[in-house]
């Protein structure tokens, strides 16, 4: 298959967020800004993922795949800058959509493994799942996840402490949330509430983001 | 601090909330704050213990978690223990947590202190299901190991025969992974000078970079010998960057199962009691908001307003004040003090005794006093912790953590008070935007007494006053937080049990508040009357309100009103009693009023205030507060008075 241009791809990205994900029924060419007769339209076209009808543009089935993997590398190159290279605001956002184009031909699995396969993007929407992620459940990896992943009443050990604030670190290890120990999760707002040992713990979500948790095995 | 003695002494460290402050009364018999909230006991306190016709000097440190300092106060804490030569080093932990605390009691081991651990609460430990091998710990440790309820001074005699019978035997050091152990090495054989800790940790604390053994060391070592230090240090540091601190960490967590193995058993835990209940309610904002506005209805505005500025006032001033003891003193003085000017001094309508201590007796000890015992009490239960996590979303709007609601709450009894207390509050940053506002939109409780009476008349009027002070504590809230440089805080705490407050307690740290505000008010109210005496014999008083007059006339109050503003520096509470006057005397209307009194609110710090200021933020930022404060109050009421009037709101 012939790699699709990078403005074909957010173009169906934009079409998978507003159609799949929203609730639109096709999407008007000026909310898409692309003249119907562009070159990336009519490629898009020509593979027969897109369909544009008057002044309409939908998703065909033939498309989803393609739409539903675009989605996925753009919101996996947002979990890259931001919580691995900590680019964070309009930049990260720029960085993550130059990134999400070369996620291509297994690099995409390769970041998503490294990741620990994540389920939604720094905004908080689904990372829709690849291969290597449905892969992983099956065998039953166990995952660690920010303590943010974990639901109420959950618990775990905890593996590591993302160490981006030396200060804060000490104070969670002199306090004895130290990689090994327990966790229960209590409660999630309006703050992070978490059980060590006897001790309950309260933290906002800055901290809680950098407490990384194994979930146990199922 | 208290003058040196050369008593030999004994210093109390360990977490918050262990009952470090507990054993320090049991062993002292003096009193201190014994309380349930992270952080309150700032300052460090002293007392004296007799053992066997020996005198000891205990020292009760602000609670510290590990030997790296990390907020001020356990850098206060830590300076103790690396200035001070203690005959013995009492460690109190809490049983429930001992494995979560133990690796400091090695850090104090390792460090060469004569440590004693104490491991208290072991009462509730054993209700969770805990049993506790203590005999074995002291065996595993080295160090006398003290069981103890200090609560009901179960263990006491133990900890004060350990205090008597201290010797300081040497021990075998910890032995961390090997890698570990050969930098530790290569750091020792760098240090020469003569430290108060040991070789060891001194080589632990500078491989951690802390900041006050780099400079200790930077000073005893010889230049060359400095340098070729940093130089090791630089290199095992790159070297370790990624990991450094949490193997340290881990490293200790390791001995300390090593120790704990066998000490500790633990029973199956039983299902949840009815304090754990609560305190989840508590920290559900579904339940917590209705349970926080209760605590603010009954324990504020019932017991504090009513019953306190309502009741206890009237009873004081009016009945007890006015008829049985004002007209013989007063008389006592006409019939004495002959000269004209000598009766204005003591019994005159600013005189020593009318605004002195008339005042600070009749009218604001029922206040204050009831507001410190409303707020004891809820230190004690542990439910500031949990209000605290509930509004920090809320509070980084502007620019504070959880954290700052005890400050801010406590700024409601005494500004002055609270101002002391930002210390807790761990950045630079944090520090000055909650001294600010202090220092603007929160009402103290004696002002807050008088305004409320003043305006409670007037529904609307109190409404518009309470609207627009919570708009100005947000909108300078926000705007601080955007304005000012610095990272945004970060949250954590730790969430104590809830539990019952002893009544003894929550009386006793009452009257010790009480007290300090008293011994640090009742001198600046005698010398507020003593200015105002002044000032009204001098002419000077007039000619300050003369020229203060064209800013009040500007917020369209009566010139009267000059005399409250310029009271209202002395005390916060004189220039709304002065307010009081004017309106009784029907000088006022609503508009006025209302204007009057939320500019007065606004204005500045009251001298107390303004002086801890000084001493906590320093002089270049107390004074922009000041400035900025009272450049906010008068246009404020400037603005307030043009909205009022245009739109005859309160007509």
């Amino acid at each position: 298959m012939d790699k699709l241009s990078e403005q074909a791809e957010e173009i169906l990205e934009s079409l998978w967020v507003m159609t799949v994900e929203g609730d639109n029924v096709g999407c008007l060419l000026t909310s898409l800004k692309v003249e119907p007769d562009s070159e990336q339209l009519l490629e898009l076209v020509r593979l027969t993922y897109v369909e544009v009808r008057g002044d309409r543009v939908y998703l065909r089935k033939e498309g989803r795949p393609e739409a539903q993997m675009t989605v996925r590398r753009h919101r996996l190159a947002e979990r890259l800058t931001m919580d691995i290279l900590g680019i964070s605001g309009d930049e990260g956002n720029e960085q993550a959509c130059e990134f999400e184009h070369l996620l291509r031909q297994g690099v995409d699995t390769k970041l998503c493994t490294l990741l620990n396969h994540p389920t939604t993007c720094p905004h908080g929407n689904p990372i829709p799942p690849g291969e290597c992620c449905i892969e992983a459940r099956q065998q039953g990896a166990a995952g660690i996840v920010a303590l943010t992943e974990l639901k109420s009443g959950e618990s775990g050990e905890i593996a590591y402490l993302a160490a981006s604030d030396d200060k804060k670190m000490q104070k969670l290890m002199s306090m004895g949330v130290l990689p090994g120990s327990q966790v229960l999760l209590v409660q999630k707002f309006p703050s992070y509430i978490f059980k060590v040992g006897h001790s309950q713990f309260a933290v906002d979500d800055t901290l809680a983001r950098e407490i990384h948790i194994r979930r146990p095995v199922k | 601090m208290a003058p040196q003695t050369s008593h030999p002494k004994v210093v109390l460290v360990g977490n918050p909330n262990v009952g470090k402050s507990v054993v320090f009364n049991a062993l002292t018999g003096a009193y201190t704050t014994v309380s349930n909230y992270p952080g309150t006991s700032v300052e460090v306190s002293r007392g004296f213990c007799t053992i066997d016709d020996k005198r000891y000097e205990i020292l009760d440190t602000p609670g510290m978690y590990s030997m790296m300092p990390i907020t001020e106060e356990e850098r206060v804490a830590r300076s103790i223990l690396l200035n001070e030569d203690p005959h013995a080093v009492i460690h109190v932990i809490d049983a429930r947590n001992i494995d979560r605390m133990l690796p400091m009691t090695l850090q104090l081991i390792e460090a060469g202190l004569p440590v004693v651990l104490v491991v208290n609460i072991i009462d509730e430990a054993k209700r969770l299901g805990m049993e506790l091998d203590l005999k074995l710990l002291q065996e595993n440790l080295g160090i006398p190991v003290i069981g103890a309820v200090m609560k009901r001074r179960v263990g006491l005699d133990e900890l004060r025969q350990a205090i008597a019978d201290y010797s300081m035997v040497p021990y075998a050091p910890f032995v961390y992974a090997t890698d570990l152990e050969y930098d530790i090495d290569q750091i020792i054989r760098n240090i020469h000078g003569d430290y108060r800790l040991s070789r060891r940790a001194t080589a632990l604390l500078l491989l951690q970079k802390d900041t006050d053994v780099v400079d200790l060391v930077a000073k005893q070592e010889t230049k060359d010998n400095y340098e070729q230090l940093q130089e090791t240090i630089r290199e095992i540091s790159f070297r370790r960057r990624a990991d450094l601190h949490l193997q340290i960490s881990l490293e200790r967590r390791k001995v300390c199962t090593k120790m704990l193995s066998g000490v500790v058993t633990q029973a199956v835990e039983e299902g949840e009691v009815f304090t754990e209940k609560l305190s989840r309610w508590m920290m559900n904002p579904l339940t917590g908001a209705p349970i926080l506005i209760l605590v603010v209805y009954l324990g504020l505005y019932k017991f504090v307003g009513s019953f306190g500025a309502g009741t206890l006032v009237d009873f004081l001033e009016g009945t007890l004040f006015e008829q049985y003891i004002n007209p013989p003193v007063v008389d006592f003085f006409h019939r004495n003090l002959s000269a004209e000017w000598l009766f204005e001094l003591v019994a005159g309508e600013y005189g020593l005794w009318t605004l002195g201590i008339r005042y600070a007796v009749a009218l604001v000890l029922p206040i204050v006093g009831t507001f410190f015992l409303v707020f004891s009490l809820l230190e004690d239960t542990g439910y500031f912790p949990r209000l605290a996590l509930l509004v920090d979303r809320l509070f980084k709007q502007i620019g504070l953590s959880g954290r700052a609601v005890i400050p801010i709450v406590l700024g409601f009894g005494c500004d002055t008070m609270a101002t002391l207390v930002t210390r807790t509050l761990e950045t630079r940053r944090e520090r000055i935007i909650a001294t600010m506002l202090l220092a603007l939109a929160i009402p103290c409780s004696a002002q807050l007494g008088v305004i409320l009476g003043l305006l409670s008349a007037q529904p609307g009027a109190l409404a518009v006053w309470t609207v627009f002070l919570l708009l100005v504590f947000i909108l300078i809230g926000v705007l601080a937080a955007k304005v000012l440089p610095g990272e945004s805080p970060v949250f954590y705490m730790e969430i104590p049990p809830l539990r019952l407050p002893q009544l003894r307690n929550v009386v006793v740290k009452t009257l010790t508040r009480m007290q300090s505000y008293f011994v640090e008010i009742l001198p600046l109210f005698l010398f507020a009357a003593l200015v105002l005496w002044a000032g009204k014999m001098t002419g000077t008083l007039e000619s300050v309100i003369n020229m203060f007059s064209p800013v009040v006339k500007l917020i369209g109050l009566p010139v009267e009103a000059t005399t409250a503003f310029v009271f209202g520096f002395f005390r916060r509470d004189f220039g709304a009693a002065g307010l009081y006057d004017l309106q009784s005397s029907g000088l006022l209307n609503p508009t006025q009023l209302t204007v009057a009194a939320v500019t007065l609110t606004l204005f500045v710090p009251c001298v107390a205030q303004f002086l801890v200021m000084l001493k906590e933020r320093g002089f270049r930022v107390s004074l922009m507060i000041f400035i900025f404060v009272t450049l906010m109050a008068f246009s404020s009421g400037w603005f307030l008075n043009r909205f009022l009037v245009s739109t005859g709101l309160l007509m």
